[in-house]
């Protein structure tokens, strides 16, 4: 009880009640000050939320290094699990290892898939036939917003995870570059999380994860929790790639010049730019909403007061909020992607025994995709009165993102090529991923080009479209991750029987899945909606969707329990199963709290698998420094 | 190898990792604040609200001036002369103030309101955000300054108070690009 008590996630959720309520107090005060009647729900709501997600990281410690820094004391660098506690404990506080952050993020990010997948299980019940089953609208519209938004923190976490865990292991770092910066890094997502789903039961809201004015400027008041739960989010991508670009630009072996990083690291840095950057922006427009609805700062609202127009103000325009939004958006959409694609590229030369065909061009093409990426935003906008003079240049821009992506699909072929294949579970997941993704990437052209996409936009044929580049760009890959890396993680192996069964479900399902959801929405189905007309003859199409979500679903419990059975009482893997030319894994497994014994020092090309003789890692003798130059 | 050189060895890798990360954090801060000035354009387009010139110009200059007295505090520091140091730090944070003062006590009480259309919400938008870190900065300044009394920081050792520096420039910086776009640019409409 006393060790549950004392752990850092524990003191955070306590935190975050009395924050909340002094939050909420505070404003209460303020407005008996000001003589207005005490009670207000919005403006208490929100500030209670956000002095308690602030209570919830203070009370977990995330700032207790930070907080004697400012008082002039110094603090060393805490290693391994809190004193005189169980190993355990460390996972459910504040820690500094990346690898312990890693997982941290990775298990996170699971659970928030559960939680996504659920309600997405329960509105495809609803959907399954036409006419109102059980679900009225409102609540329907809660579901399916939150949804999308809690899917899309789920797959920062999960991004989140590989990059913390992997990125310091593949480049023979022996942490990331700011361990405390990391560490409140995956904190803020706690309260971020929380705050949206709390978003749920104070109201919901009904504006999908998009959140646009004015339809958010109007809708119930979860949408502010929404907004600021986002937000929270949105830090968390900033911080995190702050660390990530330095670590990577920092901290490599010696010997590893840029191009002889592993190649899911050229992922994670171009990942990382967008995340800097564009990420500010979508933090920006939520606040703007989040200000227009407390302060009336009409930023959106297209009209005007007496006063205002006295003054000869010009009126908000919601037009401005879909330019901020996309900004983001859009090269997010990249954010989700370019680490999935990057372990498509890192995992396929393992399991053809080939050199990964033109190491250079992928890891170039990736930085082309985060580079264009910032240039396409407007496609969003074809039907939302944008600038008309926009339209055409945008549709070109984004077309042009088809060519670094065709040189990600050429290479993966190539290198499959004439491979020695091998097929355990990852690989299934690799494949099926460049299936899916193909089948994502190729809907998107007819969205992109301007004609077609009066007729596309805002139908099922869009939901088909995402899902399909989402899962073959992450979800898939993701799993591929997390099995391979599974014995690295645990050092025990996982049972490939259920693995293959978890692929054969899931594909299959996903496809049908996928390619039902761009069917109907041609037949006319549109995004977003609790019914639909019986005449458009979709209800057949919509079952067999609502089934293969199931599927898919099931086949996501049966790797939760592989993986949770596996992890308690599998034989012991050996340390490197895949015959990997990766650093981490000429380390035991589970790596130790000191990952490189002996520093890393890299002597060779990361992928040339095949050619007698070849090293790329090599461990220093004993007591060598491998401090760089 | 002896003790001492090799922890300043890991010092000064360990600051430049600082460097590059406080630049980069720079370099996402930049699309904060630059989408809010892409807010006043799309907004505001070539007009402006009717402003206080003399309140405008007068705030400007005094943050302005601020910069460099952060300025000497730094070289002064690098140059271990603390004095000057502590003195300068207190001048930089009381300009700061004084900034401070002029925009929340004096631009936001002027005629313009927040719910007044977009003059309102991009005045105000763009002079909150900038308000808040020109707050966060001075209480950075006086964090490093309690620690400069104290003892901490030297010619050699001082990350914190370079750090602190061009945070302060930065925001300075911001202001010299939010100055005009709120002040100056587009024609007032009567
Ligand atoms: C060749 C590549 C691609 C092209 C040409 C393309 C084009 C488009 C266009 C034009 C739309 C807007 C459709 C509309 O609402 O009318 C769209 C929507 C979307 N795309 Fe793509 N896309 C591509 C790849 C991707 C990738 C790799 C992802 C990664 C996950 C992605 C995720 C999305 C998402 C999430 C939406 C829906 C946004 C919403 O909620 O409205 N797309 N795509
Ligand atoms: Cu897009």
């Amino acid at each position: 009880m006393r060790t549950v008590l004392a752990l850092g996630i524990v003191k955070g959720l306590i935190a975050q009640i009395i924050g909340t309520a002094l939050g909420m107090g505070l404003v209460i005060v303020i407005r008996l000050l000001g003589g207005r009647p005490a009670w207000e729900a919005e403006p208490i709501v929100v500030v209670g939320a956000l002095v308690g997600a602030i209570g919830l990281l203070i009370g977990a410690g995330v700032f207790s290094d930070w907080f004697k820094w400012t008082r002039g004391e110094e603090t060393p660098m805490r290693h391994g699990p809190p004193e005189g506690k169980p190993a355990w404990t460390r996972y459910f506080g504040v820690d500094y290892s990346h690898k312990v952050i890693g997982v941290q993020y990775t298990v996170t990010g699971i659970l928030l898939l559960l939680v996504a997948g659920s309600l997405a299980m329960v509105f495809r019940l609803e959907l399954a036939h036409s006419g109102i089953q059980f679900l009225d609208a409102a609540t329907y519209n809660t579901y399916m917003s939150a949804h999308g938004i809690v899917m899309i923190a789920s797959i920062l976490l999960g991004v989140g995870g590989m990059a913390n865990y992997l990125v310091p292991l593949m480049i023979g770092a022996s942490d990331m570059a700011f361990p405390r910066l990391n560490a409140l890094g995956y904190w803020v997502n706690v309260p971020g999380a929380l705050l949206v789903l709390a978003g749920m039961v104070v109201g919901g809201w009904n504006t999908g994860w998009t959140g646009y004015p004015p339809l958010s400027a109007q809708a119930p008041m979860g949408v502010q929790l929404f907004f600021l739960g986002v937000y929270f989010i949105g830090l968390s991508s900033i911080l995190g790639a702050v660390n990530l670009i330095v670590t990577t630009l920092r901290m490599r072996a010696p010997g590893m010049t840029l191009f002889r990083m592993p190649i899911f690291v050229w992922a994670m840095l171009a990942t990382s730019i967008i995340q800097l950057t564009a990420t500010q922006l979508i933090g920006l427009s939520f606040l703007m909403v989040v200000v227009q609805r407390l302060l009336g700062m009409g930023f959106f609202d297209p009209s005007l007061t007496n006063e205002a127009i006295i003054l000869g103000s010009t009126p908000g325009a919601p037009v401005l909020f879909q330019h901020l939004f996309w900004f983001y958006s859009h090269p997010a959409v990249y954010v989700f992607v370019l680490p999935g694609l990057g372990i498509i590229s890192e995992l396929l030369p393992v399991f053809a025994r080939k050199p990964l065909f033109g190491y250079k061009w992928i890891a170039m093409s990736s930085m082309a995709i985060a580079l264009v990426g910032f240039l396409v935003w407007g496609h969003h906008m074809f039907v939302a009165g944008i600038e008309s003079s926009l339209r055409v240049p945008m549709m070109f821009s984004t077309m042009l993102v088809a060519v670094p992506t065709g040189v990600k699909f050429f290479s993966w072929v190539a290198t499959i090529w004439q491979g020695k294949l091998s097929f355990p579970t990852p690989m299934l997941f690799v494949l099926a991923a460049i299936s899916v993704f193909l089948i994502g990437g190729l809907s998107g052209p007819p969205n992109a080009t301007v004609s077609t996409d009066m007729f596309l936009h805002d139908t099922y044929w869009v939901v088909g479209h995402f899902h399909a580049t989402m899962f073959g760009g992450f979800v898939f890959p993701f799993f591929a991750a997390v099995y391979y890396w599974f014995p690295k993680v645990t050092g025990r192996k996982y049972n490939e029987t259920l693995g293959k069964l978890h692929f054969w479900l899931m594909t299959p399902g996903f496809w049908l899945q996928s390619l039902g959801q761009m069917r109907i929405g041609l037949l006319g189905m549109r995004r977003r909606i609790v019914d639909y007309d019986p005449a458009l003859g979709i209800d057949t199409g919509q079952l067999l969707i609502t089934i293969a979500g199931f599927v898919i679903a099931f086949s996501v419990l049966i790797m939760l329990y592989n993986l949770i059975t596996s992890a308690r009482s599998q034989e012991v893997a050996e340390s490197n199963p895949w015959r990997s030319r990766s650093p981490e894994w000429q380390i035991p497994s589970p790596i130790p709290e000191e990952s490189y014994a002996r520093p890393v020092v890299i002597v060779g090309e990361p992928y040339d698998y095949g050619l007698p003789g070849s090293v790329y890692a090599r461990m220093s003798p004993v007591g060598a420094s491998g401090a760089p130059e | 190898m002896s003790a001492i050189t090799s922890t300043l060895e890991a010092y000064q890798q360990q600051l430049r990792s600082n460097r590059l990360g406080l630049w980069l954090f720079f370099i996402s801060e930049a699309f904060l604040f630059g989408g809010l000035l892409a807010a006043r354009f799309y907004l505001w387009g070539n007009s402006r609200p009717d402003l206080d010139q003399a309140l405008g110009l007068t705030i400007t200059a005094v943050l302005l001036i601020s910069s460099f007295f952060m300025n000497r505090a730094e070289t002064a520091i690098a140059h271990d002369d603390r004095k000057t140091f502590l003195e300068s730090l207190l001048v930089t944070a009381i300009l700061g103030v004084i900034f401070l003062i002029g925009v929340v006590g004096f631009e936001w009480s002027g005629h313009i309101k927040p719910w007044h259309g977009a003059y309102g919400a991009v005045l105000y938008g763009m002079t909150g955000m900038h308000a808040l870190h020109v707050l966060s900065g001075i209480i950075f300044i006086l964090i490093v300054w309690n620690n400069g009394r104290k003892g901490h920081y030297s010619g050699e050792r001082h990350w914190g108070v370079e750090a602190c520096a061009i945070y302060w420039h930065y925001v300075d910086l911001v202001w010299v690009f939010f100055y005009p776009a709120l002040y100056l640019i587009g024609t007032v409409v009567h």
